[in-house]
C-alpha cells in the first residue's frame, strides 16, 4: 500500500496525543501526578494539540475535505467513522478534566472520574484507528491479531515519552516516569519484532488460480496486462520501493522509535539534563514511529495486485 | 446507509456471468463500458494524459490474459475483471459517510458521488480491485451494472442490458438475476459449473465465471523414439543419428 503522508501523520500524532491523555487521565485517577494547578491543563492541551494536528492532517488526503463531517454518520458499520466519532467525543471530557483539576483540585472525585473517562476514550480512539486497518480483509499484513494491540502499545509508549517530556520540562527528572517510558519502549520494540516475524512467515491469502476461478486448471501466471501503464489500483496498492529496502528500514525504525528513546529515558532517569534528554527522546520516537508507520503501509500487500502478478 | 440490507430469500441479485471459454480477449466490453459510462451515471470517466507517454484513467472493466498450466496441458485464458456486486461487500460497510451502498431491491453496489469524501478506504476493502478513484472529481467510481441502461425506459427493451454484455462479439457475457434459480444465467452457472472469485475471503460475489471447457479431443501422444516397439526404420534412424 502506498503510504500517504497524511495518514502517517494521523496515526502517529494521534497516538502521541491520545497516549498522553491516557497516561495523564490514569495517573490523575490514581493520584500519582504532582498537584501543580497548571501542570495537568498544560499536558491536556499538549495532548489535544497533537491529536488535533493528526486529525487535521488526515483530512488532507481526502478528495473532498469540505465533506469530512459526513464521516461521523456511519459509526454503525465503519471503523473510520467510529474513529472520527471517538476522537471528537474525547475532546469535551478531556477539557472538562483539565478544568476540574484547575478548579476543584487534583484529588477531587470529579477530577479523578473525568481523568479515567478521558483515558478510556483516548485509548478507544486509538483502538478504532487500529481497527480501520485490522478489519481490511484483503491486506494480510493488517488483518491479523497484531494490529490492534500494536497500535495501543505504540500509543501508550509515545504517550509515556510525551508525558516524561512535559514533566521534565516542568519539574526536572522523574526517575519513575523515565523507567516507565523505557519499559514501554522495550515492550513496543518486542511487539514490532513479533509483528515482523509474523508477516514474514505468513502465506499469501490467495493464489492467482483461486483469484481467477481457474484452480481446476493447475497454476496460473499473468500473460498480457490489461493496460501498459499504471492505473489507480497499481499506484495505490502496488507499492514496491520499501519492500526493496525493508530490512534496512526496519533496523532504522526500531532504533529510532524505541532504542534511542529508551536510552535517552535512561539518561533522564539518572538526571542527565532531563529537560533536554526527555523532550529529545519524544521527538526521536516520533521520527522513528513515522518510519515504522511508513513501513506498516509500504510493506502491506493488497490481494488485488495478484491480478497483475505482483 | 453503509450497513448492508437484510438478505431476503428470493431477492433479486443482478449480476454478470462471464464465459472464460468463449471470451476472446478483444477488450470490446471494456471499451463500450468506458464509452457508455463516460456519458452515463458517473460521467465523465476521466482520462489523464490520454495522448501522452503515461496514459491513465478510470475504467470499470479491465481485461487480463493468463496462462494456466498443469501436467498435461496449458492454455491461455482471457479474463475480464470488474465489480462482482458482492453479497458481503466490505467496500460498503467500511464507508464512513454512507456514500457507498448496496441496493436492497437488486443488489447493485453503487457510490453516491455527491456525498463521497474521497477517502479511498472502499477501494482498499475491495479484494478484486474493482473501484477506481476519479482524481479530477475527488470521488470514488465503480461499475454500476449500467443501472442507467437496464432500467432505461427510453431504450428498446432488447437493449436494456449492461453495455459490456450488449457489445460482446463472442457472447461471452450474460446478464440476469442470479437470485432466481430459474433465470437463464443461473441455469448457465449450474450447467457449466460457474465459480465465484476468491471464495476464501468471504465476500460472496454475485458475478460468476464459467471455466473454460476441458479439451474433448485427445491428441495422439508423440512417438517414443527410444521405446522397443514401433517403426523399425525409425528405430534404426534413431540409433544411427544418436551416435
Amino acid at each position: 500500500m502506498t503510504p500517504a503522508s497524511s495518514v502517517l501523520l494521523l496515526t502517529t500524532l494521534t497516538g502521541f496525543g491520545y497516549g498522553l491523555l491516557a497516561w495523564a487521565g490514569l495517573l490523575a485517577a490514581i493520584g500519582l501526578l504532582p498537584p501543580a494547578p497548571l501542570f495537568l491543563p498544560v499536558a491536556v492541551v499538549v495532548a489535544l494539540a497533537f491529536a488535533n494536528a493528526g486529525l487535521m492532517a488526515s483530512t488532507l488526503h481526502l478528495g473532498h475535505p469540505e465533506r469530512a463531517w459526513r464521516a461521523f454518520t456511519q459509526w454503525r458499520s465503519s471503523w473510520l467513522s467510529r474513529e472520527g466519532v471517538a476522537s471528537l467525543t474525547t475532546f469535551p471530557p478531556a477539557l472538562l478534566f483539565a478544568a476540574l483539576w484547575w478548579a476543584l483540585g487534583p484529588y477531587a472525585i470529579a477530577t479523578r472520574a473525568f481523568g479515567l473517562i478521558t483515558a478510556c476514550l483516548g485509548l478507544l480512539t486509538v483502538g478504532c484507528t487500529a481497527m480501520i486497518y485490522a478489519s481490511l480483509k484483503p491486506i494480510r499484513q493488517w488483518h491479523n491479531p497484531h494490529t490492534l494491540p500494536d497500535y495501543l502499545i505504540f500509543a501508550v509508549f509515545s504517550g509515556a515519552t510525551l508525558l516524561a517530556a512535559v514533566w521534565a520540562l516542568w519539574f526536572g527528572a522523574a526517575a519513575a516516569l523515565a523507567v516507565v517510558a523505557m519499559i514501554s519502549a522495550l515492550i513496543a520494540a518486542s511487539a514490532k519484532y513479533a509483528y515482523w516475524r509474523f508477516i514474514d512467515t505468513q502465506k499469501p491469502l490467495v493464489t492467482l488460480a483461486s483469484a481467477t476461478g481457474l484452480t481446476a486448471f493447475g497454476t496460473a501466471r499473468p500473460l498480457d496486462r490489461p493496460h501498459f501503464t499504471e492505473n489507480y489500483i497499481l499506484r495505490e496498492m502496488g507499492y514496491q520501493v520499501a519492500r526493496k529496502h525493508a530490512m534496512k528500514l526496519r533496523r532504522i525504525a526500531i532504533a529510532l522509535a524505541f532504542f534511542v528513546p529508551a536510552l535517552l529515558a535512561l539518561l533522564a532517569a539518572f538526571g542527565v539534563a532531563p529537560a533536554i534528554t526527555a523532550p529529545v527522546a519524544s521527538l526521536i520516537a516520533l521520527a522513528g514511529l513515522l518510519v515504522e508507520r511508513w513501513l506498516f503501509f509500504a510493506e502491506a500487500t493488497h490481494v488485488a495486485t495478484i491480478y497483475y502478478g505482483r | 446507509m453503509t450497513s448492508l440490507p437484510q438478505p431476503m430469500p428470493g431477492a433479486k441479485k443482478l449480476g454478470l456471468v462471464i464465459d472464460l471459454d468463449t471470451c476472446v480477449g478483444c477488450h470490446a466490453c471494456a471499451v463500450n463500458c468506458k464509452e457508455w459510462n463516460t456519458g452515463g451515471h458517473y460521467a465523465p470517466l476521466p482520462d489523464y494524459d490520454p495522448y501522452g507517454k503515461q496514459p491513465d484513467g478510470v475504467w470499470f472493466n479491465r481485461i487480463h490474459a493468463y496462462e494456466t498450466r498443469c501436467e498435461t496441458s496449458s492454455r491461455t485464458v482471457n479474463f475480464p475483471r470488474s465489480c462482482l456486486h458482492c453479497e458481503q461487500p466490505q467496500c460498503v460497510t467500511v464507508c464512513p459517510t454512507g456514500a457507498s451502498y448496496k441496493r436492497a431491491e437488486d443488489g447493485i453496489v453503487l457510490v453516491n458521488t455527491d456525498i463521497c469524501i474521497g477517502c479511498k478506504l472502499c477501494s482498499w476493502a475491495c479484494p478484486y480491485g474493482a473501484r477506481e478513484f476519479d482524481e479530477d472529481q475527488g470521488v470514488m467510481k465503480k461499475c454500476t451494472l449500467c443501472i442507467d441502461r437496464i432500467y432505461n425506459q427510453a431504450l428498446p427493451e432488447s437493449e436494456r442490458e449492461p453495455a459490456c454484455v450488449a457489445t460482446c462479439p463472442a457472447r461471452a457475457r450474460h446478464f440476469g438475476d442470479l437470485g432466481d434459480p430459474n433465470s437463464h444465467v443461473s441455469k448457465l452457472v449450474a450447467e457449466r459449473g460457474g465459480v465465484g472469485l476468491m471464495p476464501e475471503l468471504g465476500y460472496a460475489p454475485v458475478n460468476r465465471y464459467l471455466p473454460p471447457r476441458k479439451a474433448t479431443i485427445p491428441a495422439r501422444p508423440l512417438e517414443n523414439a527410444t521405446a522397443g516397439n514401433g517403426n523399425a526404420l525409425l528405430r534404426l534412424l534413431d540409433k544411427v543419428l544418436s551416435r
